[in-house]
C-alpha cells in the first residue's frame, strides 16, 4: 500500500490494545510525549472479546485526569478499525497529528524545562 | 471486603500542595479488588499528580510504593527506615490502615487518598454492594442469609414495613426491599416458619452505638 503518515509518530506495538492501561498513557505524558492515541479493532470484533472496549474505557479515564491536572484530555484519542483498512491508519495518523499540532506541545514537558532553567 | 472509592484528584491537590516530598502508598488488599487503592491506582494517582505539580511550576517529589497490608504491624514496619525522607503519606489504603500508620509514625502527616465506604461485595466489576455492617452479633442464620442491618434502610428486624411495594424499598425503585428478599428466600429454603418468630429486641451494644469496639482473644495471643 505504501501509504505516508507523519514521522513524529512512534507505534508501539500491543498484543490487543485490551494491555493499553491508563499508566501507560500517563507515563508516556511525563515522559513528554505530546498526544496519545490508541488504534484498536472494531468494537464487537475484538479476538479477547472486550479488549478494544476496555482500552476504550481506559482512554476516557485517562482523558478526564489529563484534563483536571491542566494537561488536556484532549491529546489522546481512541480509534477503531479493521485489519484490511490501512487507509484510516494513515488517516487517524494525519488527523492525530494536526490536533497535537492544533493544541500545542504537552506543558509538562515545557515546565520540566522552565524549572530546570 | 471494605469497599473504598476514589477520592476526587483535586481534593487530594488541596491535602498536599504545600509537601514537597510526600510517598503515595497503596494496598495490595481490599482497595486493590475495588480497584481503589493497589498498586495500579497509585501509580496512576502518583503519576497525574506529578504532572499536576510540575504544571504549576513545582517539582514535587512523589513516590511510590504499595504494602501487603496498612491493617498490621509487620507490613507497616516495611517502611520504617524510609518514612522520614517524606513530608507527608498519601495512603490509599482504607481509613483503618490510615490511622494505623497514623499511630505508628506520629511525626508524618497521613492523609487519606481513598474515601471508605463500606464492607461489602463485588456484584460484577464496578459495582460494589453493601453486605455487612458488623453489628457484633450475626442474626444471618434466621433471616435466610440476607442482612436486614445492613440492607434494609430502617434496619427493621421484623419487617417489612409498609413502605415495601413490589419487592422494592420506599427508598427508591432500584432499592431492593431487604425484607422482601427474606421472606423470599425464606420460602425457597422452606422456612417460612422462621419468619413468623418474632425478633426479639437486638443487643446494639456489640454495635458501633456501644462505643469503639475490640475482639480480644486470648486463645491466640502469645
Ligand atoms: S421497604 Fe423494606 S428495606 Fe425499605 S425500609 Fe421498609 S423494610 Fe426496610
Amino acid at each position: 500500500m505504501r501509504l505516508e503518515y507523519p514521522t513524529n509518530i512512534r507505534i508501539v506495538l500491543v498484543p490487543c490494545t485490551g494491555k493499553v492501561d491508563i499508566i501507560h498513557i500517563l507515563r508516556s505524558f511525563e515522559k513528554g510525549a505530546d498526544g496519545v492515541y490508541v488504534v484498536g479493532c472494531m468494537e464487537g470484533s475484538c479476538q479477547f472479546i472486550s479488549g478494544n472496549i476496555r482500552a476504550r474505557k481506559r482512554v476516557e479515564q485517562a482523558q478526564e485526569i489529563l484534563d483536571k491536572i491542566g494537561v488536556g484530555g484532549g491529546r489522546v484519542q481512541m480509534y477503531n478499525l479493521s485489519a484490511g483498512e490501512g487507509t484510516h491508519f494513515a488517516k487517524f495518523a494525519v488527523e492525530m497529528e494536526e490536533k497535537i499540532r492544533g493544541l500545542g506541545p504537552n506543558p509538562v514537558k515545557n515546565s520540566k524545562k522552565n524549572l530546570a532553567a | 471486603m471494605i469497599v473504598a472509592d476514589k477520592k476526587p484528584i483535586e481534593e487530594i491537590i488541596e491535602v498536599i500542595k504545600d509537601h514537597d516530598k510526600i510517598l503515595v502508598l497503596g494496598c495490595n488488599e481490599c482497595v486493590t479488588v475495588c480497584e481503589a487503592g493497589g498498586k495500579k491506582e497509585v501509580e496512576i494517582l502518583a503519576s497525574a499528580l506529578r504532572m499536576y505539580f510540575l504544571n504549576n511550576g513545582k517539582e514535587m517529589v512523589i513516590d511510590e510504593h504499595t504494602l501487603e497490608r496498612q491493617c498490621d504491624h509487620e507490613y507497616l514496619e516495611e517502611v520504617r527506615d524510609r518514612i522520614d525522607q517524606y513530608d507527608a503519606v498519601l495512603s490509599l489504603a482504607c481509613g483503618v490502615g490510615v490511622q494505623f500508620m497514623a499511630e505508628k509514625y506520629h511525626s508524618t502527616p497521613i492523609y487519606p487518598g481513598v474515601n471508605t465506604c463500606f464492607l461489602g461485595a463485588t456484584e460484577q466489576r464496578g459495582l460494589w454492594t453493601e453486605r455487612c455492617q458488623a453489628c457484633g452479633e450475626c442474626m444471618l442464620a434466621t433471616t435466610g442469609g440476607i442482612c436486614p442491618v445492613s440492607r434494609c434502610a430502617k434496619r427493621i428486624l421484623n419487617g417489612p414495613c409498609g413502605g415495601s411495594s413490589n419487592g422494592k424499598c420506599e427508598l427508591g425503585k432500584e432499592v431492593d426491599c431487604a425484607w422482601h428478599l427474606i421472606v423470599e428466600r425464606l420460602k425457597a429454603l422452606g422456612r417460612l416458619d422462621d419468619y413468623e418468630k418474632v425478633c426479639s429486641i437486638k443487643d446494639w451494644s456489640t454495635d458501633r452505638a456501644g462505643g469503639p469496639r475490640k475482639v480480644i482473644r486470648e486463645d491466640v495471643q502469645v
